[in-house]
């Protein structure tokens, strides 16, 4: 059996992205000792893509804003079959969480009067997302990377855990693999947090890195935890679509929150056409309207292209599939247009959206300030993820803890935009602050010797197969397209029927894929053990869809196009059953407190 | 996180991979600096046709001692040793001399060109060791902030010459009268680039408001800080055109007074 | 669609490398790093790339394309001549891992050394601070660096001299611009990088600022701005009578 190196601690951390960090920040200063695994190199997680902003009701731009409305936001975005008390401790605690950032260095934009700078956002009532121009996500993990360097937190870089191990039920540490040399490393731990986010590598068109191949969802799911709402996923309506090696990549909310128009190859602002009934109060009647919206006037109501994210995709794929998109199968989001609007739009868009200036200019040789973009949607955000408890975000599985887009319940059926950051602060925070406390009332869980080598010997077997295996590239290109194609925006039942069939074909194919050469970087065989995690949470996220037979929120269906009262009850729960089977069961959504309820009516109006 | 040292196989001198002409910018700050060194140099130790007219070369001035009408104190002083070279512009040339010799850019370029440290970006380099500006003798570099100051009081120097640049003597009437000639213009574009260079120096930039982490709360730095920010963005460029235009009039006026020019009068 | 010649620089058993030889196909919008991942794909399943985003914005695919150093996701091929074979390598300045991955960990062991953010007491009741955006522009120009550490590989002091002890490198006299100029920073860092962190080995040849590919003006903006500092406390008499006067 292979050799393999041991480290022990009190809280272990796997992943190093804002939740991750925030996690381990608040475990290291509850005194216990903390370990960060992270899969790539420190600070280069999926959270620096993010751009627009953190929300919190902070009310710096907007003294109307306070946490009820953000909170009611929050669950209306989310089409209430969110977690309430996470979507509560959300509100509550965000604008904490946020200015805690400035004092560890973190420079946001400001107001004229030297607050903290707050911007407009979809689905959000008011100015809420504070902000560093367009590289806000950029800005919170440097930040709290920075903040860790000097806490003492052991940070092991560039692993992978490839196996969450138990002892008895309870959470007992990690397998896990280094990319540079290729060894194995066994971590115990009295606690462990999942903050490994996302999923989107499961899709052929996603904004996400390739990280995001669902480790955290797949490694608690083996173990035995519960994931919910894997149907919920987000399509960000703006991705770049050309050049191809680039599809995908976001284009940020925040060129729409300062103005930026949709528009279809005939030149329609088609965003117009097609305004949901329970939004019309708080949309904008004509564009002139939109404009005096974006330009901070607190009499308009938003423009619709700021209507939230799963509304925008579907009217970008519906323009698309009726021929008037762009040439190169998107639609034009349109920011040079406000030159009619204000002097000097060129110095202004480079300021307020920097990086999207460079992004175009560098990878499409596009200049933003002269000619519309071409985009389209792609798969961005899984709000679905491990079930936890609100307070704690301890999942079903005790010692085991998870943050961020890994865990579940805050964005229920979807997610505004500007909420994930804030999510990885408020619940990153949370997470490390159990963690730590269960750490210490609980004593060191037993590694299960066998359980490790067991997962070893399997990591290993795609070198014992050598080049008669499957080459897991292919494997892996097969699922994403199959994903794209039948679990995509728009879902039909027998599509996705089609999808969970094809997944039991990939699942024989990729027990046979086979790498050669040295284990030094090798990425032939990380995908190899990649694909496992992207199988069970492409598994979990089509059964979850078809077993939601309704449409709301990031998922819907062609064949149920309605939401309905019945479905808004419960949660699509997913559970690791006997012999590998996945079960699927309807987990009773919690009722809301009247108080909050009361929260909820008063900001409908 | 285990401490790999790290270890570089450095490279011979010129060794690189790159494909662009990357010796192009060395060669030319080699021969555009070293052209003006020589050439200055020549026309310091020249201590003639340095003044035509109203106009006075910005090698000489200001002229302390020395014969033409503009000398502050008159020809050389008696006890100036005889067997050491005069010219006016000795006395005065080292401070403008020194102050491009320590100025932030030119230490880079020269530092390239001359000197192959390294002779360009990511090209090996000629020599093993280094001691960069932290020991002697870089070191006194950090004195620069001292020869802007003197390059200050030379702006208002030169200023000075150019008012005296427009006024000409009338040969008629041994009058000085106002007028414009070309070599007023030349001196004055030599002021306005000398200008634009000595105020978006580093150390002004420092000075003026770079110093303080909150400019905005002090409102004089903070215009200041913007303009010396504005000039010092183009600090490379300045650098070019007034060490151009100051060689540049130091040759009008020389081939003024040699008679080669005749130098127009504009008004 | 067209045809060219990429020389990757392959490390063999025992650390040695040379460069292997890939003839493989480009199409429009292709950037290098695709074409290294094509070249993964078809031809060398173990070439060892690093990268993540491949939007240029969280600074992995650092490597030296035609002997620059650049970041292979921001290097488009319509940029490059293909009539001649295309060398891509790792960095330079730091140890080699396998092909084009090196061992960037002496910087987060660099960082270590910089004294950390100590934020001046809140300005108003709640805790929170005021500053004018004009005043943390100068800063948040700093915090836009993604530490692709193309500028450390760069710059000759650690690329040719080997001074990775004594000098922190353009990344992070960045870094510690970006503390320093911090209006809410409280800390004093001038004397760390005159004696600790080598800031005199810098002769100001910006070759860091040439590569950044996030355009930050590392020699103008920071290097200088905190040399200026350092001559201001350790050089300079007349400040220092102004100072023990005060």
């Amino acid at each position: 059996m292979a050799a393999y190196s041991t480290y022990s601690y009190d809280v272990l951390v796997i992943g190093a992205g804002g939740a991750g960090l925030r996690a381990a920040i608040e475990a290291a200063n509850a005194g216990v000792s903390v370990g960060l695994i992270c899969k790539s190199l420190l600070g280069k997680a999926h959270t620096v893509m993010a751009e627009g902003g953190m929300a919190a009701a902070m009310a710096h731009n907007d003294d109307r804003d306070s946490w009820k409305v953000h909170f009611a936001d929050t669950m209306r975005g989310g089409q209430y079959v969110n977690n309430w008390r996470m979507a509560e401790l959300h509100a509550k605690e965000a604008p904490d969480r946020v200015r805690e950032l400035e004092g560890w260095g973190a420079v946001f934009d400001r107001t004229p009067d030297g607050r903290i700078n707050q911007r407009n956002f979809g689905g959000h009532r008011y100015p809420r997302l504070a902000h560093v121009g367009d590289r806000t996500g950029l800005e919170l993990i440097r930040t709290l990377q920075d903040h860790t360097t000097y806490l003492g937190v052991t940070v092991h870089m560039e692993h992978t855990v490839i196996e969450l191990l138990l002892d008895g039920g309870r959470a007992a540490g990690v397998v896990a693999y280094d990319r540079e040399r290729g060894r194995f490393h066994v971590f115990s731990a009295k606690a462990v947090i999942l903050a490994t986010g996302g999923i989107g590598r499961a899709y052929k068109v996603t904004s996400n890195s390739w990280e995001g191949t669902g480790d955290g969802h797949a490694l608690a799911y083996r173990a035995g935890a519960e994931l919910i709402d894997m149907e919920f996923i987000q399509f960000h309506p703006t991705g770049m679509v050309w050049p191809p090696s680039v599809k995908g990549i976001l284009v940020t909310e925040g060129v729409r929150g300062e103005g930026g128009i949709l528009k279809n190859s005939e030149g329609r602002r088609f965003m117009f056409d097609d305004i949901p009934d329970n939004y019309k109060p708080q949309t904008a009647s004509d564009p002139e309207e939109g404009w005096r919206y974006v330009q901070h006037d607190k009499s308009a109501r938003r423009p619709p292209e700021l209507l939230t994210r799963d509304h925008v995709a579907r009217c970008i794929n519906r323009e698309v599939k009726a021929g008037r998109g762009s040439p190169h199968g998107g639609v034009y989001l349109d920011i040079a247009w406000i030159k009619e609007k204000v002097g000097n739009a060129e110095e202004h868009i480079k300021r307020k959206l920097p990086s999207m200036y460079h992004q175009f200019k560098e990878l499409a040789d596009l200049d933003i300030t002269k000619e519309p973009m071409e985009v389209g949607p792609t798969t961005h955000y899984v709000m679905g993820g491990i079930r936890v408890d609100g307070d704690s975000q301890m999942s079903s599985i005790p010692g085991l803890f998870a943050a961020g887009e890994c865990a579940s319940g805050i964005n229920g059926a979807n997610r505004l935009g500007g909420n994930s950051l804030s999510d990885l602060i408020v619940f990153g925070k949370r997470a490390g602050e159990y963690a730590a406390t269960f750490s210490r009332e609980n004593g060191q869980a037993r590694v299960d010797d066998a359980a490790v080598d067991r997962a070893i010997e399997e990591a290993l077997a795609p070198f014992d197969r050598g080049e008669a295996g499957e080459n897991p590239y292919t494997v892996q290109a097969d699922l994403q397209e199959s994903m794209q194609a039948l679990v995509g925006i728009v879902r039909l039942e027998d599509e996705m029927q089609e999808a969970v069939k094809r997944i039991q074909t990939f699942k024989a194919r990729a027990s046979r894929v086979g790498v050669t050469g040295h284990r030094e970087y090798h990425s032939g065989w990380h995908t190899a053990l990649d694909l496992r995690n992207l199988l069970a949470v492409s598994e979990a996220v089509a059964l979850s869809a078809i077993e939601r037979k309704e449409s709301r929120g990031g998922h819907f269906r062609e064949d149920y196009p309605e939401k309905l009262p019945e479905f808004a009850t419960f949660n699509v729960m997913t559970k690791q059953g006997p012999g590998g089977s996945v079960q699927v069961s309807r987990a009773p959504l919690p009722p809301i407190p009247d108080h909050l309820k009361a929260v909820i009516e008063e900001q409908k109006t | 996180m285990e401490a790999i040292p790290v270890r570089v196989v450095p490279r011979g001198f010129g060794e690189t991979n790159r494909r662009d002409a990357w010796w192009v910018t060395p060669i030319v700050v080699f021969i555009g600096l070293g052209a003006f060194v020589v050439y200055s140099t020549w026309a310091a130790f020249q201590g003639e046709h340095y003044a035509f007219g109203p106009y006075l070369s910005p090698f000489y001035a200001p002229e302390i001692w020395g014969d033409s009408p503009h000398a502050w104190f008159g020809p050389k002083p008696a006890w100036w040793p005889s067997l050491a070279p005069f010219s006016p512009a000795l006395l005065i040339l080292p401070f403008p001399g020194l102050f491009r010799f320590t100025c932030y850019y030119y230490r880079g370029a020269y530092y390239k060109a001359f000197w192959g440290d390294p002779v360009s970006c990511a090209v090996g380099e000629p020599r093993k060791s280094y001691w960069g500006e932290q020991w002697f003798p870089l070191i006194l570099h950090n004195a620069h902030r001292y020869f802007m100051w003197i390059a200050v009081i030379f702006l208002f120097l030169l200023s000075y010459d150019v008012w005296k640049a427009m006024w000409f003597l009338d040969p008629a009437t041994g009058e000085e009268v106002f007028g414009i000639g070309v070599g007023t213009l030349i001196l004055a574009v030599n002021v306005v680039l000398l200008s634009s260079y000595t105020l978006g120096c580093h150390v002004m930039r420092h000075v003026v408001g770079g110093v303080f982490d909150e400019v905005s709360k002090h409102p004089v730095c903070d215009k200041a800080y913007a303009c010396s920010t504005a000039l010092n963005h183009r600090h490379q460029l300045f650098a070019w055109c007034s060490l151009f235009s100051v060689g540049f009039s130091d040759i009008y006026i020389r081939c003024c007074s040699m008679g080669i020019f005749t130098d127009l009068r504009i008004l | 669609m067209a045809k060219a010649t990429f020389k990757i620089w392959r490390t063999h058993e025992g650390g040695d490398g040379t460069f292997q030889t890939f003839h493989t196909e480009v199409t429009e919008g292709m950037v290098v790093l695709d074409v290294v991942h094509k070249i993964q794909a078809e031809q060398a399943n173990d070439l060892a790339v690093r990268w993540n985003c491949k939007a240029g914005k969280c600074g992995s695919c650092s490597a030296e394309i035609n002997g620059k150093p650049r970041l292979m996701c921001m290097t488009r091929m319509s940029q490059l001549n293909l009539w001649e074979p295309i060398t891509v390598e790792p960095m330079r300045a730091f140890p080699p891992i396998k092909d084009l991955v090196t061992d960037v960990s002496w910087n987060f062991r660099v960082k270590k050394t910089i004294k950390k953010f100590l934020p001046r007491k809140p300005d108003a009741p709640d805790g929170t601070w005021r500053m004018a955006q004009r005043d943390v522009d100068r800063v948040q120009e700093f915090r836009k660096c993604i530490e692709c550490f193309l500028c450390q590989d760069v710059c000759h002091v650690l690329r040719d001299h080997n001074k990775h002890d004594e000098f922190i490198g353009p990344r992070f006299l960045v870094y510690a611009a970006n503390l320093e100029m911090n209006p809410l920073d409280t800390e004093d860092r001038v004397p760390d990088l005159k004696n600790e962190h080598g800031i005199g080995y810098c002769n100001i040849t910006k070759c860091c600022t040439t590569v950044c590919p996030e355009h930050i003006h590392i020699t103008d903006n920071a290097i200088i701005p905190l040399k200026e500092r350092v001559v201001s406390r350790f050089y300079d008499p007349i400040t220092r009578i102004l100072r023990m006067a005060k």
